[in-house]
């Protein structure tokens, strides 16, 4: 059920390889202009029924909405990629919320890439937790993940202890973060898209980010060819845990109120982004890039439908929707592009 | 393997055999369900001199543990019910689940029937959906007081914050002010369930009648969630430009819609008004966006449903209109209608007064 | 799912033992030990609410615990069959919240019951067969479709009911949540959980389609080539599983004599949390419905022991947490001291070597 095809050597000998690598990668290309042609075409819609959706205001908000989504999507994108999931994001985000938006309360003067510094490791922490379970224990990340999701809200919750961090106890250098823009442009969109940039490039480029696709297409393969499979898996997990927590931080700037409630529910909205930006959810293929987009689409149709008025009732129904009709175009694409390539490495058709 | 699987089968078969036959012998062992709870009524009634019963046991559930709001209201170190209760000389719990949905709160209400309350102290979570565990407890004498939130049809007392159309009146009235009588206004709500939400809601529209230049026009719902809240409240102001003021009867939506307007070129051009905890908004009233919003003490919420709670279970006064007592340091009350005893007149909270406040 | 070749004892190690135990084979033998794990989880857990509370072990409460717990017990029933059969359905609270809206909306609008509860009935098959045919049909992976529908039959109800509740019905039906069944304290849904495990328990373990159930979830290959058809069964398992969450949004919202849209909100995690602690592999192809029954008495009582103490309210999801990861972690640790390390530590085993273990195929990472 994945769309990739490592290189296949047959009669045709070697430009049959090429090839074959050539068609998947077009299909990825495609795959994520299909995403952004949707994007733009939903975003030009209800543009044109209200024009007040495109401007300068409303694309500031609608970045800054997205950025901690895509930051998120990006981590999954990494776990999800080498077939596991990481329910436990949306509890680590809420954490590090919280802790690190109590740290300038409790500490006044503390220098904020610190207390971004200090979310890191919380985040890091738990996701090296998970990778471990996952990796030296053999055990399924979907209940793995599930059981932090639990264990780490509860500890959240425990430590807010019906308390809450309020937003003037933050100093400004904090609050502004989401705000200081340039050309109405936030500067932490544009932060957010170089680190989404740097981690799909480090996905495609670097070895050990295409050795998780591997693993994600055929873990007895990639272990047979030699990958060392547990190291990279938590990585990829350590990795998603460390971006959560970063996250988290944003998300106090952001938002400036935090409770026990921050993150809730975030990880099924995350996954969601994640597959209909076309990471295929049984791992080997898909781009971060693409599901940054689909962050963003998510947060536009949300974005749009409170801006056109519409019932904010049809927003989930709406996304459910969105979710199953992006999975089933994967899956028909999937089936059309291995079928092209068993003709074309037959020698039929080009 | 026929064998095996009949094996495997028959260790649960017998353990369920034994549970289903453990609680058929229970119903004919300890009489009714009630036998877990017999005591309720009665026990530990020792006269105090003030005629109120002590040693009653009370728990005090909130629609959800790990809200501030609640933590003000409920808990002995901030001067809330369970300190009212410990002074009258009863024992108080807090006790409540994690989510604020009915699912999460009725165990908790289930377990302190169970363990032999004598008093609850509710913040309902659905209105109707509590009824058939309340209206048992009822049935089996335990004085029901719901607080914050009502259920209307299943509880001895409420005890309202505030007169429902007081609250609408003065959010409305504050507002109008702030936008010199003329413009457009919005309101951003929490869940579009939540009972006192609606109430608040259409006393507001009713005294938006004396405004006619003042035009309510959108209703959105945060949900109590901050993410949600800040979302219909971008969505709010990007589809009426021309907004001058926003109404957020809900303690997170108010500093969602706040936060939205402070950190966006609204800020000026929009005002905020709603009901807020002080310490959550200090921020906003110091940047003038939202320069007087309102709240009670949640405190004397929980102190006042405690002492009316202690006085129903010691039979000083019923739930008809008229019965009056005396609420510690809070005075006297009357019992209005509908059962519904007042705390006061909601309180404005502005830069005069707001740093005397830490909740 | 690849094959399980972690039966395959090294020659000249532990044969099998003697007697009728010699007579199961290592996967029933496992079965066997979880749910005796199980049992003694229990018995611990009862002692424990027996001395922490006076309470624990009276009738009325047992009443409460089975009528809060009732729904979410009916609905791991086919959950089990479904992750038996290499699946998952993450759709079910939602179809639960789902029916029950459409039970408010049809309600208000003068429907006679026995109607209502055929257009529920009906619209628990529809989603159930919504499920099945995209992931049999389209092929497509049932983590991914349940998340959509997850959210897709939420918004359903949403839309039915809106903000709006509904709970004027007659009390004869609301009843069920406060009187059980007469003469006996066990609440109305705790009986008909008793009822539908008996039936589903006899479907999984005696019956051949029970047994084509665990085959698929072994290996779909091999399933379908011996003849079963593996894609009809498994669109049957959600459909059921969308009936039966539909009943469960029934005797839910009688319970709580009200319908509203967040009715049964979250409690997917709890069924499969249920699901994973009775012993079913994630992996698909092992478990038993004794197991998953025995677990949602475990965790019911749990959480009730808790509730009745002073437990800190707050802690308990850290408690869940923590019991699912000792469920999948216990078989691992056995294995542990059977003396097979994880390949990630030993480095590349020898294949087949005499007196070494055999290399395990199950992959590290799973497949869900």
């Amino acid at each position: 059920m994945t769309t990739t095809v490592t290189g296949r050597v047959d009669s045709a000998g070697a430009p049959a390889a090429g090839g074959s690598r050539k068609l998947t990668e077009r299909v990825f290309r495609i795959r994520e202009s299909g995403i952004i042609a949707v994007f733009v075409v939903f975003v030009a819609v209800t543009t044109a029924i209200q024009p007040s959706f495109l401007n300068e205001q409303n694309i500031q908000f609608l970045l800054i909405n997205t950025t901690v989504f895509a930051l998120l999507a990006l981590g999954e994108t990494m776990v999800v990629v080498s077939r596991n999931v990481d329910l436990s994001i949306g509890s680590v985000l809420g954490l590090t919320a919280f802790v690190c938006g109590g740290l300038f309360g409790d500490h006044p003067g503390i220098p904020v890439p610190l207390v971004f510094l200090i979310g890191l490791g919380i985040g890091l922490a738990c996701g090296l937790g998970n990778g471990l379970m996952v990796a030296i224990g053999r055990v399924p990340s979907l209940v793995v993940t599930l059981a932090t999701l639990y264990i780490i809200r509860g500890i959240d919750i425990l430590l807010v202890g019906g308390t809450q961090v309020n937003a003037q106890t933050l100093p400004n250098a904090f609050t502004d973060i989401p705000r200081a823009n340039v050309a109405g442009v936030p500067y932490l969109a544009i932060a957010v898209a170089v680190v989404i940039g740097l981690g799909a490039y480090y996905l495609r480029s670097y070895r050990s980010g295409r050795e998780l696709y591997a693993i994600g297409s055929s873990p007895d393969a990639a272990r047979l060819a030699g990958i060392p499979v547990g190291r990279r898996v938590l990585t990829a997990f350590a990795v998603s845990g460390a971006i959560a927590g970063v996250a988290g931080v944003l998300w106090a700037a952001q938002y400036q109120t935090v409770d026990s409630s921050a993150g809730t529910g975030y990880e099924l909205t995350v996954i969601s982004a994640v597959v209909v930006g076309g990471v295929a959810i049984f791992g080997g293929s898909g781009s971060a890039v693409g599901a940054a987009v689909g962050a963003l689409l998510l947060s536009a149709i949300n974005s749009a439908l409170n801006v056109l008025g519409i019932s904010s009732l049809w927003l989930e129904a709406i996304s459910g929707f969105l979710l199953l009709v992006a999975i089933t175009l994967d899956r028909v694409i999937s089936v059309r592009l291995q079928a092209a390539l068993r003709r074309r490495s037959s020698g039929v058709g080009t | 393997m026929r064998h095996s699987k009949k094996r495997i089968f028959s260790v649960p078969a017998v353990f369920l055999a034994a549970c289903v036959t453990l609680a058929a012998c229970g119903s004919s062992g300890g009489g009714s369900a009630s036998s877990g709870s017999s005591g309720s009524s009665g026990s530990g009634g020792s006269s105090s001199s003030g005629g109120l019963k002590t040693g009653l046991s009370a728990y005090v559930i909130p629609k959800l543990l790990g809200a501030q709001y609640f933590t003000v209201a409920d808990t002995a170190k901030f001067g809330g019910a369970i300190a009212a209760l410990q002074q009258l000389g009863e024992t108080g719990t807090e006790t409540s689940g994690t989510a604020a949905t009915p699912a999460s709160e009725i165990p908790a209400i289930q377990a302190a029937i169970t363990k032999g309350a004598n008093i609850l102290i509710v913040s309902a979570t659905d209105p109707t959906a509590l009824c058939p565990t309340l209206k048992s407890a009822m049935s089996k004498g335990i004085t029901v007081v719901t607080y914050d939130s009502d259920a209307p049809t299943c509880r001895n007392l409420f005890v309202n914050q505030a007169d429902t159309t007081a609250i609408g009146v003065k959010q409305v009235d504050l507002i109008a002010k702030e936008i010199r009588g003329s413009g457009d206004i919005g309101i951003v709500s929490a869940a579009a369930s939540a009972t006192n939400q609606n109430a608040w809601i259409a006393a507001m529209k009713q005294e938006l009648k004396k405004f006619p230049k003042v035009h309510l026009v959108a209703t959105v719902y945060g949900n109590d969630d901050p993410t949600t809240a800040t979302q219909v409240t971008q969505g709010l102001l990007q589809r009426y430009p021309n907004l001058k003021g926003i109404i957020a009867p809900t303690s997170v939506g108010i500093v969602s819609a706040a936060q939205v307007v402070s950190s966006s070129k609204y800020k000026g051009k929009v005002l905020v008004t709603g009901l807020g905890t002080p310490e959550s908004m200090k921020k906003y009233v110091a940047n003038g966006v939202a320069p007087a919003f309102f709240l009670w003490n949640p405190a004397d919420l929980g102190y006042l449903a405690a002492y009316a709670a202690v006085n129903y279970a010691s039979k000083k006064i019923t739930s008809a209109q008229g019965q009056t007592f005396t609420a510690g340091k809070l005075g006297t009350y009357t019992v209005g209608a509908d059962s519904t005893i007042l705390l006061g007149p909601p309180f404005e909270f502005n830069a005069s007064n707001i740093d005397q406040y830490h909740f | 799912m690849a094959p399980d070749l972690t039966t395959i004892t090294p020659p000249g190690g532990g044969g099998p033992p003697a007697g009728w135990r010699g007579r199961l084979g290592p996967a029933a033998h496992a079965t066997l030990r979880w749910e005796s794990g199980l049992v003694l989880l229990i018995i611990a857990i009862v002692i424990f609410g027996a001395m922490s509370s006076p309470q624990f072990l009276t009738s009325g409460n047992f009443f409460n615990t089975g009528v809060t717990s009732g729904e979410v017990a009916i609905m791991a029933l086919p959950m089990t069959l479904i992750v038996i059969s290499g699946e998952i359905d993450l759709s079910v609270a939602s179809i639960l919240g789902m029916s029950s809206a459409a039970v408010g909306f049809l309600w208000a609008r003068h429907w006679p019951m026995l109607a209502i509860f055929l257009a529920v009935a009906l619209a628990g098959i529809l989603a159930g067969l919504i499920n099945g045919l995209l992931v049999t049909r389209v092929g497509l992976p049932s983590l991914a479709v349940t998340i959509g529908t997850l959210a897709l039959y939420r918004g359903v109800a949403l839309i039915l009911l809106g903000p709006n509740t509904v709970s004027d019905f007659p009390s004869r039906y609301t009843s069920i949540g406060v009187n059980p069944l007469p003469g006996t304290q066990i609440p109305w849904n705790v009986a008909i959980f008793a009822v539908l495990a008996v039936i589903f328990a006899v479907v999984l373990h005696f019956t051949a389609t029970g047994r084509s159930v665990y085959a698929m979830g072994a290996s779909p290959e091999a399933a379908t080539f011996s003849g079963i058809r593996v894609k009809r069964v498994k669109t049957l398992l959600f459909v059921v599983s969308g009936l039966v969450c539909s009943l469960a949004g029934v005797l839910w919202t009688f319970r709580l004599a009200t319908a509203v849209q967040n009715n049964g909100l979250g409690e997917e995690l709890a069924v499969v949390a249920v699901v994973l602690l009775g012993g079913v592999s994630i992996f698909g192809g092992k478990g038993s419905l004794g197991g998953v029954v025995l677990a949602v008495v475990a965790f019911t009582a749990l959480q009730n022991a808790l509730l009745l103490t002073n437990f800190n309210q707050e802690a308990t999801g850290i408690v869940i947490g923590a019991l699912l990861l000792v469920s999948v972690f216990a078989p691992n640790l056995a294995a542990l001291r059977g003396g097979r390390l994880p390949r990630w530590v030993r480095g590349r085993a020898r294949r087949g070597g005499p007196g070494g273990p055999a290399a395990p195929a199950a992959p590290a990472v799973d497949g869900a």
